[in-house]
């Protein structure tokens, strides 16, 4: 075991070595306990972007849903037993034939971590958060989704106290697909709207 | 002072340092307020320890694509929509779909 934990240290990066002694110190002077800090990583690990494929699916498949998922998504998240706990508004965004709806936080990596868990890194690059205001259709056809010229490309940049989530339209020919099938179509790259949902 | 869903805006063109939520490709630019989302502890005092009290108004503010950006290429309506705290903006003129 020694010689694990001997290869975790010479292959740590800088930041990971950084956040570690933090840690340590915090620990150290009691601001945090072992218990909360494990309680922390509990909660991130717990959300995922499954979740959102979740929310979408059942909107896709009961339209009441829908309904409550555009005009309360904390609500609809809790009645699918998620914990969208957290401060922020939590918002959701629809996808329509004229619509496509597009996430980002140019000032940092604002994001729903409270239903999907982390960002991906590219998320929080400046390359993504400086181009998705910019040239969003450009950034889109990068994913491998060029949406029509005639679609309106709307981009949320999430500023403040919103945290945003994509509704994505459900692709034609899923007509015979169960609730749990449908949720593996959804992305995470489509709730954040650089893609879409494939068959 | 306060607006209605519609009212044109524009976005002070502050240059107030600090931990601010209205990033800089906004400053000066005009828009329409598309909605209004609530009150919320000023973020630019909580960072540093404040209260953030009294609360501020946060606004949905619509820009189109094309007055953000001279060169934008893209549909005429695409639009960007982003949060803005009250006292970030004054009552503008064009700006609107």
């Amino acid at each position: 075991m020694s010689g694990h934990h001997q290869h975790e240290e010479t292959t740590m990066s800088p930041y990971a070595a950084r956040i570690r002694a933090i840690e340590a110190l915090l620990l150290e002077k009691g601001v945090l306990t072992e218990p909360e800090v494990q309680d922390s990583i509990a909660y991130m690990e717990a959300r995922s972007p499954a979740n959102g494929a979740r929310l979408v699916a059942r909107a896709w498949v009961d339209e009441g849903f829908e309904e409550l998922l555009l005009s309360d998504a904390k609500a609809a998240a809790r009645q699918l037993g998620m914990e969208p706990e957290h401060p922020a508004e939590f918002v959701v965004v629809k996808n329509t034939p004229g619509v496509h709806n597009l996430i980002v936080c140019t000032l940092c990596s604002c994001y729903p971590r409270a239903v999907l868990g982390r960002p991906p890194d590219w998320y929080k690059s400046f390359e993504y958060r400086s181009r998705a205001v910019r040239e969003p259709r450009t950034v889109m056809r990068e994913f491998g989704f060029e949406p029509p010229e005639n679609v309106e490309v709307v981009v949320h940049d999430s500023t403040a106290d919103v945290r945003y989530m994509v509704l994505p339209m459900r692709p034609a020919g899923t007509e015979d697909l169960a609730e749990n099938e449908l949720a593996e179509l959804v992305t995470r790259d489509s709730l954040v709207g650089v893609n879409v949902p494939r068959l | 002072m306060t607006f209605e869903p519609g009212d044109r805006v524009r976005v002070l063109p502050s240059a107030k340092p600090g931990h601010v939520r209205t990033p800089g490709y906004l400053k000066g630019k005009s828009g329409w307020i598309e909605a209004v989302i609530g009150e919320f502890p000023n973020p630019e005092e909580l960072a540093y320890g404040h209260s953030g009290l009294p609360e501020r108004l946060l606004y949905k503010v619509g820009f189109l694509q094309s007055d953000l950006w001279d060169d934008y290429e893209g549909n005429a309506e695409d639009h960007l929509y982003a949060d803005v705290y009250e006292h970030w903006l004054e009552p503008g003129e064009g700006g609107t779909r």
